[in-house]
């Protein structure tokens, strides 16, 4: 299993991938997942997108046990 | 190895996460959210909390007022829950796999297996952790309906700074190893995150809105809600670790092959 840990390897080239090509991903992934996380963990509590409680009711337990600020 | 395949595997660890979290806080946590609201009901109006603005759901509440929907405790503490732990698993999932695929490489000379590791670890202190030291869960019945404001902008304010420092941290870490070592980076990186968090969570205002709430409730409560959030980056920590290591093999297996293939 680590293999690489045990043989002294000193030059092994360690490939990255360049920034500019995860750039799109991470902007269009990143304001997704930080809108998720939105609707799930603040969302109808402090502010209210759309107004009502419905998002607030459904997932009021996740809120409390995942350590948001819930009411 | 490309953002695409660190996204893919990412969410799908991060589904993996939600399901496993979701097992653990409907089994150790919700026993005491029940409590929780079963004390909040029996409470006298008006002596533990002010019951304004405040829409916890009571499936027994007669007031039907505008706006305002009701989710019966059955659903919640099932299909609720399950619903907020698999968005934030898959959200968080995605969010961690992009992480390292910008880290690939990047870390010093760490392995793939093992910047995706330190990625995780990362993430789960200064998102989860940290913030939960300083702010930590409530159950139903604890924290007034008149506070959330301040205290919803002072928490995710922490999580912000608590993210941006130690990403900031991470890169003095990197410059450090490249010229002093990598003792001295890691040590000067943790250490620089350590004390810019407790200046910060020093100067942020305290709460405590416990009032008489039963102490082994909350410990209970607060001991679940830590194990639930645990259990999410753990999952996907170790399940992402073990995808990119996988990732990496492949790739380096299949440049091996066009090398050889090139000799010949």
């Amino acid at each position: 299993m680590s293999s690489a840990v045990a043989t002294p390897a000193p030059e092994v080239e360690i490939p990255s991938i360049p920034l500019a090509e995860i750039a799109p991903w991470a902007l269009f992934f990143g304001l997704l997942g930080t809108l998720v996380l939105f609707f799930i963990s603040a969302d109808q509590g402090a502010v209210s997108i759309p107004a009502g409680t419905a998002i607030h009711e459904w997932v009021h337990d996740g809120r409390h046990l995942l350590g948001y600020p819930c009411h | 190895m490309t953002a695409r395949s660190f996204l893919v595997r990412g969410l799908l660890v991060g589904l993996l996460a939600g399901l496993a979290s979701f097992l653990v806080a409907y089994t150790v946590g919700e026993p005491h959210v029940d409590t929780a609201i079963s004390l909040e009901e029996s409470a006298p109006a008006g002596a533990a909390e002010a019951d304004d603005g405040h829409t916890h759901s009571h499936a027994d509440d007669g007031e039907a007022e505008e706006g305002v929907t009701e989710v019966s405790r059955g659903t919640q503490r099932t299909w609720g829950l399950l619903t907020g732990t698999l968005a934030v698993g898959v959200a968080l999932g995605g969010i961690v796999g992009l992480l390292a695929a910008a880290t690939v490489g990047r870390l010093g000379r760490l392995t793939p297996r093992q910047s995706t590791a330190t990625v995780s670890a990362i993430g789960f202190t200064s998102f989860a952790l940290v913030p939960f030291l300083k702010y930590p869960s409530t159950p139903p019945a604890v924290g007034s309906g008149d506070t959330i404001g301040d205290r919803t902008a002072w928490y995710f304010g922490l999580v912000l700074l608590s993210v941006v420092v130690a990403v900031l941290a991470t890169l003095v870490a990197v410059r450090l190893a490249e010229t002093y070592g990598a003792f001295t980076g890691v040590v000067g990186g943790a250490g620089l995150y350590v004390a810019a968090m407790a200046v910060t969570v020093l100067l942020l205002p305290t709460v405590n809105e416990v009032g008489s709430f039963p102490a082994d409730t909350l410990w209970y409560f607060r001991l679940s809600s830590l194990l639930t959030l645990a259990t999410l980056w753990t999952v996907i920590g170790v399940g992402l670790t073990g995808v990119v290591g996988r990732l990496h093999e492949r790739s380096v297996a299949v440049q091996a092959r066009r090398e050889l293939a090139a000799s010949l």
